[in-house]
């Protein structure tokens, strides 16, 4: 399981938020501005004349506008408890900062009528993802939200969003727009070890093991490994240049190696400052330390002088 | 009104302008950025302003009901979008009567934009005089 799909496990177990009310009760000038703006004349919003006769008696709000009265507005906050804005955070965190609906599935029990006073409560329903999308990679994250007049509940809406890291075909490049590592309980010593400038190689005993693992090569069960530090020396065993696709954060042509390094295991990274044409196995290289953003430090190589 | 499965519905064009997009965004109580602020929707990979999802319910919800008169009573809206409606685009809604459920009605709806096709969706609407 990912972190945000812990995370949403964690939050979805907490179950519906807070009844929370909406800043005004049902009122003309609302419907007026929605209806306006939507351009929805039907009579039975604003005309008390004709809603008096109508199938309702009297004047109802828009069924649609359900939602609207509960919106957090312009300068609201949302709920501490509320499971959505949690999420949210969560995907920030994560890069993922771009955010657009997907689905809204909205029933009404009943039209709403003027001065009353509707309070809202919302689920997480789940979480799927990472998904490549045409916006960028992305997660769904489906919310279910209950509205209330005092206890009747008078609808009720799933609701769905993508909440997406913008892709770089756009020109968008963001500062979050960048490939970052998965790091497990496994490898979080090696990443540990980036950030002060230490090249940590896992060892189970004798042998060296790159990339770490959870077990050793001979399998035993109940063996706990530690690491070394190596010296961040070796040379170009293979590599790629990159020229197509794109990926974010890099500029095309670059060339990615594997190098072999003094101690015997191969990792892989990026060489830097290289002209492809002059890369060649046997080349011999060194490890640099390059701070990413806060809390993460890639180790790349370039060219021993 | 004689209804019956299959029935097309009138068809609903709505110029999203830019006024469009940002009056209907406040209207909805919606202030993301991206409905009404360009700058800030480009930063996020968007092209520009775009309608936000309390429009479309709300634009399917007249549709249906411009056609189905002013006593029809909604009952649910469900949507799906598809590629964004920009400010500026010409959003057309065609609907047809797909199915009934006791004394609902189903109407299918889709909403084409200047990219294909914004939404589709699905409305459930009793429409007095026309129980089935």
């Amino acid at each position: 399981m990912t972190g945000i799909e812990e995370a949403a496990a964690r939050i979805a177990e907490e179950g519906p938020s807070e009844r929370r009310f909406a800043r005004d009760p049902v009122n003309q000038a609302m419907i007026n501005n929605w209806a306006e703006a939507i351009g929805d004349r039907n009579p039975v919003y604003t005309d008390p004349g004709y809603a008096a006769t109508s199938v309702h008696g009297g004047l109802v709000a828009p069924p649609a506008m359900a939602q609207v009265w509960t919106m957090p507005g312009l300068r609201g906050q949302r709920a501490d408890d509320d499971p959505l804005s949690a999420m949210m955070s969560i995907m920030d965190e994560a890069g993922y900062t771009s955010v657009v609906a997907t689905n809204s599935e909205q029933r009404y029990h009943r039209y709403l009528r003027h001065g009353e006073h509707v309070a809202a409560s919302t689920r997480l329903e789940g979480v799927i993802g990472p998904k490549r999308t045409a916006l960028g990679e992305g997660w769904f994250v489906t919310t279910v939200t209950t509205w209330y007049v005092g206890d009747e509940v008078v609808a009720d809406m799933v609701f769905r969003v993508l909440k997406f890291r913008p892709s770089d075909a756009s020109g968008g490049a963001e500062a979050g727009d960048v490939l970052r590592p998965v790091v497990s309980k496994d490898t979080e010593f090696f990443w540990e070890g980036t950030r002060v400038a230490e090249l940590r190689i896992q060892r189970w005993g004798g042998t060296l093991r790159h990339p770490p693992g959870p077990t050793p090569p001979d399998g035993d069960l109940g063996a706990v490994p530690d690491y070394v530090v190596a010296a961040g020396t070796g040379t170009v065993y293979s590599f790629v240049v990159q020229h197509h696709p794109g990926v974010p954060g890099k500029t095309t042509p670059f060339v990615v190696a594997l190098v072999e390094l003094d101690e015997g295991v191969r990792m892989l990274g990026e060489l830097l400052d290289a002209e492809p044409s002059q890369v060649h196995i046997g080349l011999e290289v060194e490890v640099v330390f390059v701070p990413v953003e806060a809390g993460l430090t890639i180790p790349a190589w370039k060219v021993r002088s | 009104m004689n209804i019956a499965i299959g029935a097309e519905l009138p068809p609903l064009t709505v110029e999203t302008s830019t006024t469009f997009v940002i009056s209907t965004a406040i209207a909805t109580r919606d202030f993301q950025d991206v409905h009404h602020d360009a700058d800030a929707a480009r930063a996020r990979g968007s092209e520009g302003i775009f309608v936000n999802i309390l429009t479309d319910t709300g634009l399917v919800q007249r549709f249906v009901t411009e056609w189905a008169g002013h006593d029809a009573l909604v009952r649910s809206i469900a949507i799906r979008l598809g590629v964004p409606c920009y400010a500026g685009d010409t959003l057309t809604f065609t609907g047809a009567v797909t199915g009934r459920d006791g004394d609902e009605w189903e109407v299918t709806v889709t909403g084409k934009g200047d990219l294909g096709d914004h939404l589709t969706g699905t409305v459930r609407v009793v429409i007095p005089g026309e129980a089935p």
